[in-house]
């Protein structure tokens, strides 16, 4: 059997929403024991969002819960606000290596659950913090959600059609982002510690760590004073570039020619009409020029066939094509399919779900692995009594004063 | 934190961002381009507009931080040097064709006997395996196959991309992930591995469960929908962008006890602007739940925030909602962002200085701040071939009349 990578690493999770699971899940598909501490007076804010089991609200029903914890974690109650709540909390936070939090800033420190008081209690502790814009600065407490920052940071307003307001991408984008920076910097954080046994405090606010994702966008700026072009679906240096519409309902497939041998294998898949021989169309500069005449020819072959035909012709006469898949087609991509992307797992109120999924890379050495999402809860037995040792009957007790709300 | 790493990388744009993050964690990332320059310097946009190799932008974007040598690694003189290089390394990135590294002699079953410690981290469009492991792409078909585009655009016209091409960078970021995980793994099992990434599969993620959730659960399929976003379940639409004065700004309803304080102080905003809050005003939001809003009452609430929204300017929303506790924020312009005081107070920024275009140049800052380490660009993207000397010679010790007879062969 492989050896998980990140086995008898413990961490502690104090997040919720997107960022701060996504980015400790990198942690627990590769062995980490993770202890995700809710409570009971207001459980994770993904358990309360839509879309539902059967359309009913409910803590164990929601998609985006299930779809963001993929993977082993012991869920346990835990009320702050109560005196010996916080003292357990300083119990846990000895058993752990990485403590991950993300609630705005200076809730940690309210709750004695500082970074100094961290250290104290475990000198070489990793903290990760994430917010949106940071544990420190003006803005520092402002709450915000992977939907407001995905408009702050510029990516609601790149997809645009030259004549029309720009289309925003659907869905909190930068939660899907963030967590990139964070995984990474986790894992550095931990090899750092390996190697020289010291821990140390991450910030990771989610606005400054997306906007590496537009760089170029910014000097573009900086150097020239431009803002990003709305250009639809053309691309500078291809044509045809796009989606093109194929037989069915609202089914496309995009082609894309960058060279002078993709236009003639392209040419050679449509069956070399006459008008591909146009001088119109004999140069990329032409191409480019009049590509919509051009994009309502390509149209008028690629209507004829199943986007999935158009794809698997253009690309064996080596065209860069695609579906443009829904999600039907994604859960039946051959290679998704073949990467086992999507695992199916059963859970107690969810049933079977089949949105499961792992990392976006295959180590040859180590099995990544998931596992259904844990119920609020579910494990306070388990963590209090065997984890921390704390006696059956203190565990009746203290469940009794709310300790574990 | 990285900084007893050293990585060679020989990716193009689909990896670029890879061996970006880990210098700027500290390794040591010696970027190898073929003699000449990498094509990726050609792409846009560009210092001044010159298409120039020495002046993409978007290569500076995502080669700050590295060293740069020229290497023709399909030249018997070049594969010697590049396992020499090797030998010295942690880490090789790549983004080749799948199959290329193998079929030139380097593929990781080599470069394994080189130095079996390495971790090799291949990052393609597809995968290394599969159906689609020959396939052909760019931007848009990847865009396209992992799902974003079908449902980004309005419902008149196709599918839309993105005019700014980043889906790369969700695969590059990957690859940087596994490899860490790989690197840490290394000293329990006393040997490097193989890093397998798929731009394909990291970018499928980015669809997320607002979208693979209502197929799982009632096979349902979110479609472009222009700025309408579908709340799953309910068949109710409601606006992530808004019109107001001078731009966008982006507001998303949220409902729920989180959100009571917010969207309360929103409805009493808007009265005290002397707009007819309406169904707004009568809705008790301690209490509201998606099944209470029938289409009529989210049209007449969407009617509501139109009206109040064009009546101001991204600012006056943005600091009116911060005091508010609201999530109304403007979408910025590159300008605005460059002018955002959270960053400045922040230190984010930080100035690269540039001395071939003597200029400095303002660049995104870290993406952590840490107790431990600074992380974020430190000086500029190399030249074609800038460290050369320095490589060859002084670390390689390959002497002077040996690098001028493999400059002259083309093979540096």
């Amino acid at each position: 059997m492989k050896r998980k990578p990140f086995e008898g690493i413990k961490v502690l999770e104090f997040c919720w929403a997107g960022v701060g699971p996504f980015s400790l899940n990198y942690l627990a598909y590769y062995g980490a024991e993770v202890v995700k501490v809710e409570t009971a007076l207001r459980p994770d804010i993904t358990r309360t969002g839509a879309p539902y089991k059967e359309n009913i609200p409910g803590l164990e029903r929601s998609a985006t819960f299930a779809w963001t914890h993929p993977v082993k974690k012991y869920d346990i109650t835990l009320n702050l606000n109560h005196p010996k709540g916080i003292e357990i909390a300083h119990r846990l936070v000895a058993w752990s290596d990485v403590i991950g939090e993300s609630f705005t800033a200076g809730k940690m420190e309210k709750f004695g659950l500082g970074y100094e008081d961290l250290k104290k209690i475990k000198p070489d502790i990793i903290m990760f913090r994430t917010c949106g814009y940071g544990n420190t600065g003006p803005l520092s407490t402002q709450p915000s959600t992977g939907f407001s920052l995905t408009t702050l940071a510029g990516f609601n307003s790149m997809c645009r059609w030259p004549d029309r307001p720009s289309s925003p991408v659907t869905g909190p984008y930068t939660d899907f982002i963030a967590p990139l920076f964070g995984g990474l910097a986790l894992i550095a954080a931990l090899d750092y510690r390996r190697r020289t046994g010291k821990g140390q405090c991450i910030d990771l606010s989610q606005y400054e760590a997306v906007l590496n994702f537009v760089t170029p966008i910014l000097l573009d700026y900086v150097a020239n004073q431009r803002e990003l072009t709305p250009l639809g679906n053309q691309y500078p240096t291809a044509s045809p570039h796009g989606p093109y519409r194929c037989k069915g309902d609202d089914r496309w497939c995009v082609i894309a020619v960058f060279s002078d041998e993709e236009w003639e294998g392209f040419c050679k898949v449509i069956g070399n009409p006459p008008w591909t021989k146009d001088p119109e169309f004999s140069t990329l500069l032409n191409r480019v020029k009049n590509h919509q005449k051009l994009d309502a020819l390509v149209e008028e072959w690629t209507i004829r066939f199943d986007a999935e035909e158009v794809m698997v012709m253009m690309q064996k006469a080596g065209v860069p094509a695609g579906v443009v898949s829904n999600t039907r087609d994604l859960f039946e991509d051959p290679q998704l399919k073949y990467y086992h992307h999507f695992h199916e797992l059963d859970h107690p109120v969810m049933g079977k779900c089949s949105f499961y999924q792992g990392p976006g890379f295959r180590l040859s050495e180590a099995d990544y692995e998931v596992a259904r999402p844990p119920l609020l809860g579910e494990h306070n037995e388990y963590v209090y009594t065997e984890i921390l040792g704390i006696s059956d009957d203190d565990f009746a007790k203290w469940t009794q004063e709310g300790v574990f709300d | 934190m990285l900084s007893c790493y050293r990585v060679l990388d020989l990716t193009d744009e689909k990896g670029f961002i890879c061996g970006k993050v880990l210098a700027d964690l500290g390794a040591d990332v010696i970027k190898i381009e073929r003699p000449g320059g990498d094509p990726a310097r050609r792409i846009g946009p560009f210092y001044h507009d010159i298409a120039h190799p020495e002046k993409s932008l978007y290569w500076f974007a995502f080669n700050s931080n590295k060293r740069g040598i020229t290497l023709d690694i399909e030249r018997m003189d070049g594969q010697e040097i590049f396992k020499k290089l090797v030998k010295t390394a942690d880490i090789v990135i790549e983004s080749f064709m799948p199959g290329y590294m193998d079929r030139i002699g380097l593929g990781y079953t080599i470069l394994k006997e080189v130095n079996p410690m390495i971790v090799m981290t291949s990052i393609s469009h597809f995968g290394q395996k599969g159906p689609y492991k020959e396939y052909k792409a760019s931007e848009i078909v990847l865009w396209a196959l992992s799902g974003m585009m079908y449902m980004i655009g309005d419902p008149d016209r196709p599918p839309l991309l993105s005019s700014y091409p980043h889906g790369y960078l969700f695969g590059g970021m990957q690859g940087a992930i596994g490899t860490l995980i790989a690197l840490y793994q290394r000293e329990i099992i006393g040997r490097g591995q193989q890093v397998d990434t798929s731009a394909l599969l990291s970018l499928v993620r980015a669809t997320g469960p607002e979208v693979q959730g209502p197929w799982e659960l009632f096979r349902q399929i979110v479609k472009r929908e222009g700025r309408m976003h579908l709340r799953t379940g309910t068949g109710i639409r409601t606006p992530i962008l808004w019109r107001c004065k001078d731009g966008d700004i982006g507001f998303f309803l949220l409902l729920g006890a989180n959100f009571v304080e917010a969207n309360m102080s929103l409805v009493e905003w808007i009265k005290s602007d002397g707009i007819d809050s309406g169904i707004m005003g009568q809705i008790d939001w301690k209490k509201v739940g998606w099944d209470e809003i029938t289409e009529e009452v989210a049209c007449e609430i969407n009617a509501v925030l139109t009206k109040f929204f064009s009546q101001h300017t991204k600012k006056e929303l943005y600091e009116g909602a911060i005091r508010r506790g609201i999530q109304i924020v403007p979408a910025l312009t590159a300008k605005e962002t460059l002018e955002f005081s959270q960053l400045a107070v922040r230190n984010y920024w930080v100035k690269i200085i540039h001395p071939e275009l003597e200029t400095t140049m303002t660049y995104p800052g870290g993406f952590i701040k840490s107790t431990e380490t600074t992380c974020g660009p430190r000086h500029r993207a190399p030249l074609i071939g800038e460290h050369n000397e320095e490589i060859y010679k002084k670390e390689l010790g390959l002497s002077g009349e040996d690098l001028m007879i493999l400059k002259q062969s083309g093979i540096i």
